[in-house]
Order: structure tokens, then C-alpha cells, then sequence
């Protein structure tokens, strides 16, 4: 299976490539890439600087181009998908399906992935992208268990990727209003969830306080870890009791699951974190690339300090593991 | 690793433009070595950021659009738009990109209040320039450079040994 790692920087993308990546994801500096945030993310000079260092590092590049068109703006879009196959992508991850038509029509020979913004999780869907567009491998949204994946894997023409480290989004990917509610700009559109320009922490006594635009998400006490403020793992009053309504500030891992999701049919596994800086992607990297290599039985010791990296310093099994409250 | 407070205390006693200088000459060096760092910043280059390190008795504000640092002894509290929080060998490792600053934060070792998009523009502007502070601030120690450079990277080894930072 590919270890499928993210860069937000040039430096970053470096150390995931020394780190042992087998393909390397990133974006343009600009909102046709679903992580837009401020600072991150490459020029076109740096892209084709990135793209030229990993093929002789006899790494991939993968470029996201995962939001949604604006109406009237496509220009946008179709720019930065000339540029990335122009620089050398070895494939273009899309989520709009007029991108997508685009890109298969303009450039036959590119390879295509289905973005996990995409909202893509059934044979239909998916066969139609494979059929229409000639997609090759689809990004599954975190919320299916392995058992749904291994069933989904013998319907479908195209391969799997799948998230296995890093942060937890655990709605439908592409879809999700939640930042957009709180904030006016969509991670869909806008390519930021629970944008920073929104985000204040603040100490009130002991306790740290986060809020995301007009809403209070969530209060750590003292010795409480923190986690992202984002309205899905905010703490909630619930009838009599305080708690999390839809998750838990807490990231994924389930690199102790590798055989199951090579039984089920998986081709890439991807970690999370184009946001992150290249201290973590260096760490995450380079601890999944010998877990990857290693025996089953020694995984768990060569992951165990990562958790430490992680949102809240938790990490869970989301719902490939699925147990309910 | 916290700043050891033996080497900490005697800091409360020597005169601040003292501190103030050393700090200026050091920060001059450091810009020189890396002329575009502030530029990445866009429009956060014109916010003013604080950095309180929590083992010593001082306050650095650095202001990127006039190129600027300024010490302050606490409990100074000087008008800024982000205020940055964590033991100072901390602070320095992450201006060299080696600690991952939202891990620390997760672990409250690291405290942001402010403006989140300033200091996450910054974390992003630093990753990008590799600061190596042994070597980049052998110039400020003219002479002594060499030695300056050695024993900065020795105790860097020390202190980042205890706190797990990778970089490759």
C-alpha cells in the first residue's frame, strides 16, 4: 500500500519526502484548494520546484484542487488544473464534478482522484466518476467501517484511499455547514473549516477558553489537553449533562488496522495534516513509513509517541471501528 | 526543559537596555541571514506580536513591519495582536521549525491568545526558512563564532532531546 502524506510548505513537503512518503499531496495558494489557509500552501514556482524534487526522489505529487467551482469564476479552476498537470502532477485530486469533466476532456492522459470532498461513498457514484471521467482511485470520507470499505472495494472499478492518521472529520466530507454556519466562509467553497481569521483562544482563570466567530466551542480546564475549535467537537449543555454531542476533541489512528484494510481492498493510506507544520509531518511521516515496513507486532511502539502530536493527545478508531454511545 | 532558573534569576537584575541590545543585535543577525521572513507574512506583517517566555522574567515584542524587537521586563504588558506563551527553549525551537507547535499547544505547554491567524501566518513564514540559530548567529559573535556556534548546537542537542523534536 502508498503512504499517501500532506505538505502545506515547500519545507514541508521535503521532509515528508525524506521521510519516506510515497506520494505527496499539497494545493495552490488560493481557494481551489480545501485547506486555504493563511501562509500555507505553493506558487506555482514552488510547486514545479516540489513536483521536479520528488520525481528525482522517485516520490509522487498529488495536487489538490478540492473545492467547489463559483459560478462565473471556473477560470479559477481550469487555470490551476492547466498548471498542475503543466508542472507535473502526477495526479489531480477533484471534488466538483464540472472539474472533473473538464479536466478528463483537456487532458485525457492526466490521472484523476476523487477528492474525499467529493462526497463519493457508494457503487453508483463512483462507477458513474470511473465511467464518465475515468477517475482511477477514489479518497473515502471517514465515516465508513472497514467491513463497508471491503463490500464498497468489490463493487467499484477504481482504487482506494483511505485516511489512517491525523485529524478526525467526522461528517460528510464536502457537504458539512457547520464552519460555514458559524462563520460565513465554507470549507467547501472558501476551502477553510473553522478558519483562523474566526478562531480566539483566550484564558479565562485557569481555564482556556475557544471560540469560533460568535460561538463559545469549548472550555479546557488546567490540566485538560486542547483540541481545534470546531463546532463538531465542541462541548455541548445537553438536557442536564455537558459533553460532546458528535465527537470528542481527538485524532485518527488506525495504523493498527493496516492488514485489515489491505484485506479490504485498500491501495493508499493517507495522513492528514497539510496544515501542520514539517516538524510533525517529518514525525508522522517518518513513524507510519516504519510501521508500514515493520511487523504487525511491533507497530504499536514505534506509533506510541504520536499520540502526543495529536488533537486532545487522543486518538481513536472513528467509525472504522464503529461502536455507538 | 525549562530555562534553568539559577541563569534565570540574575536576569531580573541587569539593566534591560542591556538585554535590549543583545536581543537587537542578535535579532539584526538573524533577519540578515533571512531576508524574505517577514515578507511571507502578507498582511500579518504589519501585527505586533509578544512572546512571553514562561522561565524568565522578561517580554520580547517583535514588530516585522519595522523590523523591530524590543525586551521588557515583566510584568510588562505591551500592546500586541497575538501573545505567545511557552518555556523559552520551547519558543526557539520552534523558531527553528524542530517542535510541532500544535502538538505543544494540544499539550498546553504552548499558549496562543490573539490573533490565531497572525501566529499560524508565522508558524508557516518560520517553517519556510530553516533558521538553524547556532549558525545563523555566529556573526553576531564575531570572534568567538566557532566557539559561540559549537556550544549553542551542543546544548540545542541536550535541550531538543528531551522534547522529542524531529526534523529531518
Amino acid at each position: 500500500m502508498e503512504l499517501i502524506c500532506p505538505a502545506g510548505t515547500p519545507a514541508a513537503f521535503r521532509e515528508a519526502v525524506e521521510a519516506g512518503a510515497d506520494a505527496v499531496y499539497c494545493g495552490f495558494r488560493d481557494e481551489t484548494n480545501a485547506r486555504n489557509f493563511p501562509g500555507l500552501n505553493f506558487s506555482r514556482e514552488e510547486l514545479g520546484e516540489a513536483t521536479a524534487y520528488a520525481r528525482r526522489k522517485g516520490t509522487k505529487t498529488f495536487v489538490a484542487l478540492n473545492t467547489f467551482m463559483r459560478a462565473g469564476h471556473e477560470d479559477l479552476w481550469y487555470q490551476a488544473a492547466a498548471d498542475a498537470v503543466h508542472l507535473g502532477a502526477d495526479a489531480l485530486i477533484l471534488a466538483d464534478i464540472g472539474l472533473m469533466a473538464h479536466a478528463a476532456e483537456t487532458y485525457p492522459e492526466q490521472r484523476l482522484h476523487v477528492s474525499v470532498q467529493a462526497s463519493a461513498s457508494n457503487p453508483d457514484a463512483l462507477n458513474f466518476l470511473v465511467e464518465a471521467f475515468g477517475a482511477k482511485r477514489v479518497v473515502l470520507p471517514r465515516t465508513l467501517t472497514i467491513s463497508d470499505i471491503a463490500r464498497l472495494a468489490r463493487q467499484i472499478r477504481c482504487e482506494i484511499e483511505v485516511f489512517v492518521f491525523g485529524g478526525l472529520c467526522v461528517m460528510a466530507e464536502g457537504r458539512c455547514s457547520l464552519s460555514s454556519y458559524a462563520t460565513g466562509k465554507s470549507p467547501n467553497m472558501n476551502g477553510v473549516c473553522s478558519p483562523a481569521s474566526h478562531v480566539r483562544y483566550r484564558q479565562d482563570g485557569s481555564d482556556l477558553v475557544s471560540e469560533l466567530g460568535a460561538y463559545t466551542i469549548n472550555r479546557f480546564p488546567r490540566d485538560e489537553a486542547a483540541g481545534y475549535p470546531t463546532l463538531c467537537k465542541g462541548r455541548f449543555d445537553i438536557a442536564d449533562a455537558s459533553g460532546y454531542a458528535f465527537e470528542d476533541p481527538v485524532s485518527l489512528d488506525v495504523m493498527d488496522q493496516i492488514d485489515a484494510l489491505r484485506e479490504a481492498g485498500v491501495s493508499a493510506l493517507k495522513i492528514e495534516g497539510r496544515q501542520r507544520g514539517k516538524a510533525y509531518v517529518a514525525e508522522v511521516v517518518s513513524a507510519l513509513r516504519k510501521a508500514l515496513d515493520a511487523r504487525p507486532e511491533e507497530r504499536r511502539a514505534l506509533l506510541a509517541r504520536l499520540r502526543l502530536l495529536s488533537e486532545g493527545q487522543r486518538t481513536t478508531s472513528g467509525a472504522y471501528d464503529k461502536r455507538w454511545r | 526543559m525549562e530555562f534553568p532558573r539559577p541563569l534565570a534569576a540574575p536576569l531580573a537584575a541587569v539593566p534591560i537596555p542591556l538585554i535590549d541590545r543583545a536581543v537587537k543585535l542578535m535579532f539584526k543577525s538573524l533577519l540578515r541571514r533571512h531576508p524574505g521572513l517577514f515578507e511571507r507574512l502578507g498582511e500579518h506583517k504589519s501585527k505586533r506580536y509578544a512572546f512571553r517566555p514562561t522561565d524568565l522574567p522578561l517580554v520580547f515584542l517583535v514588530e516585522p513591519a519595522r523590523a523591530a524587537v524590543s525586551v521588557m521586563r515583566k510584568p510588562a504588558d505591551p500592546a500586541a495582536d497575538a501573545v505567545v506563551e511557552s518555556p523559552l527553549f520551547l519558543l526557539l525551537a520552534l523558531l527553528e521549525g524542530r517542535c510541532d507547535a500544535e502538538g505543544l499547544f494540544f499539550s498546553r505547554s504552548l499558549t496562543v491568545i490573539g490573533d490565531m491567524e497572525a501566529v499560524l501566518s508565522l508558524r508557516n513564514a518560520l517553517d519556510g526558512c530553516e533558521i538553524d540559530l547556532p549558525r545563523d548567529l555566529c556573526a553576531f559573535a564575531g570572534p568567538l563564532a566557532p566557539l559561540v556556534s559549537r556550544t549553542a548546537d551542543a546544548l540545542r542537542r541536550r535541550v531538543l532531546a528531551g522534547e522529542h523534536a524531529a526534523w529531518n
